[in-house]
């Protein structure tokens, strides 16, 4: 076991290198430049803005100057919020996005995960059809649509909620919820999946034909292997919703870090997007850990070191 | 029973289908034509209503569908093919290459995916637009740029699907009918596409249910960002967006936010059951 | 077990804690826009930014509630006959907000840095009406010959190049402003952060947090504080306009600052209610042309274009804001100032000019497209245009839209057929407007070029007589939007302000879009 972590953990390093450098290399072979504006830019002062944050020169030399900076600590600084750097912009996003996100996990894992099973002991019958339809109508629902509407039920017509900001407990729900939502879907459906696929399998089978409770097959059983999908899934989802989303946290103006992977790119603010994209690979990376650890612990028959 | 929901659903789907390839066609209103009846209520005119520009709802619904099942058939296509043998191979393998092949998958799925499509619509979207016009694809020139979405879109999906594909594996290896398979001296695979896919395959259909719509939605996100379909082009996911603007406290026109819904849950619906009936059919060996 | 159980907890509420504001709600909540790029004036080129430097820090003259130039800290300003010699005398006893000693040196150091290369200012070419700053921002001359004196340490004279009857205007303008030299040289580019801060206008920098807001507490040391009647004011940073507009329709926001933070659908609802302040704007939505492609290298294609498009129908089905029509490119209302009548619409004129170019009913018209920049209301302006060409003139032209930094690129490198635009002026004078399109300017982007309108801007520069100039003036924009047309004005914009009137006073709908938040009072029940 610790063998396996320390492999993973010697691993991190290059995926981290990689990610890095090829995101810094797309953000700027994308056409446009992070200091243009609707009114022109001197091409003197341009250039001398360029020359201050190291982003003159040659490619290679740019990312060579980058890396470098990296590895001693320095993020670099924003292009587009003079002033700031991009350790500061993360520091204070960042934990918004993950008391939100954290949130909006235990609800996608919460309420997905009971709902998956339910369908999937009903199996067949109209309570499964209803809940799938439900799940579907989570998954295709875009935020864009969701936000507003649940904003003029919930916050207009029911007045329970404020519409947007951040800073007091009941400005949480509403957009943590929002968050959840597809993905309350998507842990159902993975859910209802994989158990009904175990349910199927025969020592499954056997158990109930010996008269083992069908809620105690579903529940004690079958869950462990069943979820197996869905905890692969896990992974990424834990790192995107951790990290909030661009519509989220414009529509409900919560100053989190999810907005910077968009518009960090459509400012060609390098360095920011390259910052942020290394703390969610450092989720992503982290998260994958876990749940492959959890793959092992849940089917004792996989082994990690093969 | 089975067989009657199998025929209603594909009945259903082929209407879908129909209508968005013909419907156009036989409509009297243009993709983009403005009319002086704007952001008009359902009428004998306009069987849905207009938008902003009295541009007729059912017609640009029916265009909309054509790129929204095109994308989300690309997308999971390219999912399909790549993510499941990438996953088979990366969770048979295991050791030194899956953890290679893994690595790999999260260098690719932490890259920003809008920067991407930035980077290669301008690198190649002039390129491929000439290329086109060479060859008999010339129709499909002046998309060029939707087409490098439909291919950047592809690029990412299907590494979720490998993922979960290879923890599949990882189990099902282990198995005793695989392992005797590879006793008897079966070929990899043989033993990959006859003996573990057909295992899994429950959890791919599923897992292509999910990521339809999220195609479909990518791209609307995307679209409204600038990287997409180009007026007056519109997909669902775009009309969806355009009609969600105009959401607010005061008064909304409300056939421009659920016609396009509608639409797309009913359709994305319509693929999962089938998706369902397509498990069930599996099971019942 | 049950540690690593309760850990999640305790770091969810500890993150909690960390996030949630502490602070009771300010007296005054706005919504002011984006997060702001930077406070430091030198570097600010957006309004938003410009509307809180007005209130952080205080310049030579200072524009009022309803956009007039006042005596900011200066407190009177002489000048010399010939026009061109400002001698400006500062309050007596001016202090930053850390106490230190206002002086006219301060100002010296302040215009020399934004002139300075090494800042990088974007707006530095604003301060080249000073008689050799462009040299000295190019670099090619000492700060001595730039002609800012200090005469003592309350008095400040300036030498322009040319009379500069809006100078005392311009001097309020964010690149002029004032910054303290100690607290830069020592911080650098963390001057602005709150705890390095220091300025010397009507309020502090209190707070500042990233895409939240940017929170103001009133300045002691400000030479007349007791004319400041609000404690505290908190600028939100709000993206949408959809997030800032249920805000204010909920109350959390007191005051909306610009038309943008309205969705543009319920803008003709919301007119007639109380609450509800438009006003005339110095800015205008234009199309450029790319005169160095065909066909818009010949005038005749340019005008059968400008006088096909039918701006009532896009002022009224599409912004829907009550914008003027927009016939000359400067807005109406600057002072003394007569736009030139422009074009008006004409089809019969527009087909007539069409066919003599050689493309009669629209047959044989290459295909061109629209560049606009992916935004609703672009894109709805550009759907209308395309449709009333095409019903018009026969003519098919494609909608071409990109993103934010590609479309810039597009312009700068003159890639494009036709391009959506706007301007927005920094002072109220024409000439914001008109020294765009001389030739070989960074803003013209449109590859046109016309000797005899660069002369007669030229002319305009040195002529004292301010009736002569403006007619100058005019007899150049007509050159631009009735004879040449590079560009097609649409509309001018509309500014709205959003407050009730019968809890805020102070706020008036000014042209230049002026509203500092030091003349902003809540009304005493």
């Amino acid at each position: 076991m610790p063998s396996f972590l320390l492999r993973r953990f010697l691993s991190i390093f290059p995926v981290l290198l990689a990610v890095l450098v090829l995101s810094f290399l797309l953000v700027r072979i994308a056409p446009g430049s992070p200091f243009s504006n609707e009114r022109a830019l001197d091409p003197a002062t341009k250039l001398l803005l360029e020359k201050k944050y190291g982003l003159s020169g040659s490619l290679p030399s740019q990312v060579l100057h980058y890396t470098g900076n990296v590895l001693q600590g320095d993020l670099g600084d924003s292009l587009k919020f003079r002033g700031r750097t991009v350790t500061e912009i993360i520091a204070q996003s960042l934990p918004r996005s993950l008391l939100l996100g954290s949130i909006s996990f235990c609800l996608a894992l919460g309420l997905g995960i009971p709902l998956g099973a339910w369908a999937a002991a009903q199996y067949g019958k109209s309570t499964d059809t209803l809940l799938n339809a439900l799940a579907l109508l989570t998954l295709s629902i875009p935020g864009f649509v969701l936000i507003p509407l649940s904003i003029l039920l919930f916050s207009f017509y029911f007045h329970l909620f404020p519409p947007a900001g951040w800073g007091s407990w009941n400005q949480l729900l509403l957009p943590s919820l929002c968050l959840a939502i597809p993905f309350i879907g998507s842990c159902a459906r993975l859910t209802r999946a994989g158990l009904l696929q175990t349910l199927q399998s025969d020592y499954i089978r056997t158990a109930r034909s010996k008269g083992v409770p069908e809620s105690k097959l579903v529940l004690l059983h079958a869950l462990r292997p069943a979820i197996l999908p869905l905890v692969a899934y896990a992974g990424p989802l834990a790192a995107n919703i951790l990290t909030g989303s661009l519509v989220i946290e414009e529509g409900f103006a919560i100053p989190g870090i999810g907005q910077f992977f968009v518009n960090g790119v459509m400012n060609r603010d390098v360095f920011l997007v390259s910052g942020t994209v290394l703390i969610y690979c450092l989720l992503l990376l982290f998260f994958n850990l876990v749940t492959d650890w959890l793959t092992a612990l849940l089917d004792p028959r996989i082994r990690l070191s093969s | 029973m089975k067989n009657r929901n199998k025929i209603v659903g594909l009945a259903l789907l082929t209407l879908i289908l129909g209508a968005s390839i013909f419907g156009p066609m036989i409509s009297p209103h243009g993709v983009g034509e403005l009319s002086p009846q704007r952001l008009a209520a359902p009428s004998q005119q306009n069987w849905l209503g207009t938008d902003l520009h009295g541009r007729d709802l059912l017609t640009r619904l029916l265009y909309g569908g054509r790129i929204s099942l095109l994308v989300g058939w690309v997308g999971a296509s390219i999912s399909l093919a790549v993510g499941v043998t990438y996953g088979l191979v990366a969770g048979y393998f295991g050791g030194r290459l899956d953890n290679a092949m893994m690595r790999l998958v999260d260098i690719l799925y932490a890259l920003p995916r809008i920067v991407l499509v930035i980077v290669l619509i301008s690198l190649f979207d002039l390129k491929l637009k000439s290329a086109l016009d060479d060859t008999f694809l010339a129709p499909l020139a002046t998309h060029a740029r939707l087409l490098l979405l439909f291919v950047g879109l592809g690029l990412v999906e299907w590494l979720t699907l490998a993922r979960i594909v290879r923890a599949q594996v990882l189990t099902i290896k282990e198995r005793p009918f695989v392992l005797s398979s590879r006793l008897i001296g079966q070929r990899t695979p043989t033993i990959l596409f006859r003996q573990i896919l057909p295992q899994i395959l429950p959890i791919i259909i599923t897992y292509l249910t999910l990521a339809l719509p999220a195609v479909i939605l990518e791209e609307s996100f995307l679209s409204f960002l600038g990287l997409g379909v180009q007026a007056p082009l519109a997909s669902w996911g775009t009309l969806l967006a355009d009609g969600a603007a105009l959401l607010n406290p005061m008064g909304t026109p409300w056939w421009l936010i659920m016609f396009p819904a509608l639409a797309l849950t009913s359709t994305l619906l319509l693929l999962n059951l089938l998706g369902d009936q397509l498990m069930l059919d599996k099971d019942s060996r | 077990m049950t540690l690593c159980r309760a850990l999640p907890g305790l770091l969810l509420v500890s993150l909690a804690l960390t996030s949630c504001q502490n602070r009771p709600r300010a007296d005054l909540v706005l919504c002011n826009g984006a997060e702001p790029q930077t406070l430091d004036p030198a570097l600010v080129s957006g309004q938003l930014e410009g509307r809180l430097c007005a209130a952080l820090y205080e310049g030579l003259t200072r524009r009022d509630a309803k956009g007039k130039p006042v005596p900011g800290a200066a407190e009177k300003w002489t000048l010399s006959p010939d026009g061109r010699t400002y001698t400006f005398t500062l309050r007596k006893d001016l202090q930053w907000s850390n106490g230190d000693p206002l002086t006219a040196e301060d100002f010296r150091y302040s215009w020399l840095r934004a002139l300075h290369p090494s800042t990088a200012s974007p707006y530095a070419e604003i301060l080249f009406f000073i008689a050799g700053a462009e040299d000295y921002h190019a670099g090619r001359a000492s700060p001595e010959t730039v002609g800012i004196r200090v005469i003592d340490p309350s008095t400040l004279q300036v030498q322009l190049l040319n009379p500069t009857p809006f100078f005392p205007s311009l001097i309020s303008f964010s690149t002029y402003l004032p910054v303290h030299r100690a607290t830069v040289e020592k911080s650098g580019d963390r001057w602005t952060r709150p705890e390095n801060w220091v300025g010397n206008g009507p309020y502090q920098l209190l707070d500042w947090r990233i895409n939240d807001r940017v929170s103001l507490v009133k300045n002691p040391k400000y030479h007349h504080p007791e004319t400041v009647q609000l404690n505290r004011v908190d600028a939100l940073s709000i993206a949408r306009a959809s997030t800032a507009f249920n805000l204010y329709y909920s109350g959390q926001a007191d005051l909306l600052l610009d038309k943008g933070m309205i969705p543009s659908l319920i803008v003709p609802q919301l007119r007639g209610r109380p609450d509800f302040h438009p006003g005339p704007l110095l800015a205008t939505y234009f199309y450029r042309f790319n005169v160095t492609r065909p066909p818009f290298n010949d005038p005749r294609i340019r005008r059968a274009l400008a006088l096909a498009i039918d701006k009532e129908a896009i002022t009224e089905k599409v912004t829907r804001g009550g914008e003027p029509v927009a016939q000359a490119l400067t807005p109406r209302g600057i002072h003394g100032y007569q736009p030139p009548e422009g074009l008006s619409r004409d089809v019969e004129t527009a087909r007539g000019l069409l066919r003599q170019a050689g493309y009669p009913e629209g047959r044989g018209f290459p295909r061109v497209s629209i560049l606009y920049n992916k935004s609703e209301l672009n894109e709805q302006i550009a759907v209308e245009i395309q449709a009333q060409w095409k019903r018009e003139l026969g003519i098919e032209v494609d909608l071409r839209n990109q993103e934010w930094a590609t479309y810039l690129r597009s312009l700068d490198t003159l890639d494009f057929d036709m391009a959506r635009s706007s301007w927005v002026g920094d002072y109220d004078d024409p000439n914001t407007f008109l020294d765009c399109f001389v030739t070989h300017r960074g803003n013209n982007r449109t590859g046109w070029s016309n000797p005899h309108y660069d002369s007669l801007l030229a002319s305009a520069l040195s002529e004292s007589n301010p009736v002569k100039r403006f007619q100058i003036l005019q007899k150049a924009e007509t050159i631009l939007v009735t004879d040449e047309l590079p560009i097609v004005p649409i509309y001018h914009f509309v500014g709205v302000l959003m407050f009730d009137p019968s809890r805020w006073e102070g706020l008036f709908p000014n042209l230049l879009d002026e509203h500092p938040l030091s003349e902003v009072k809540r009304k005493i029940p």
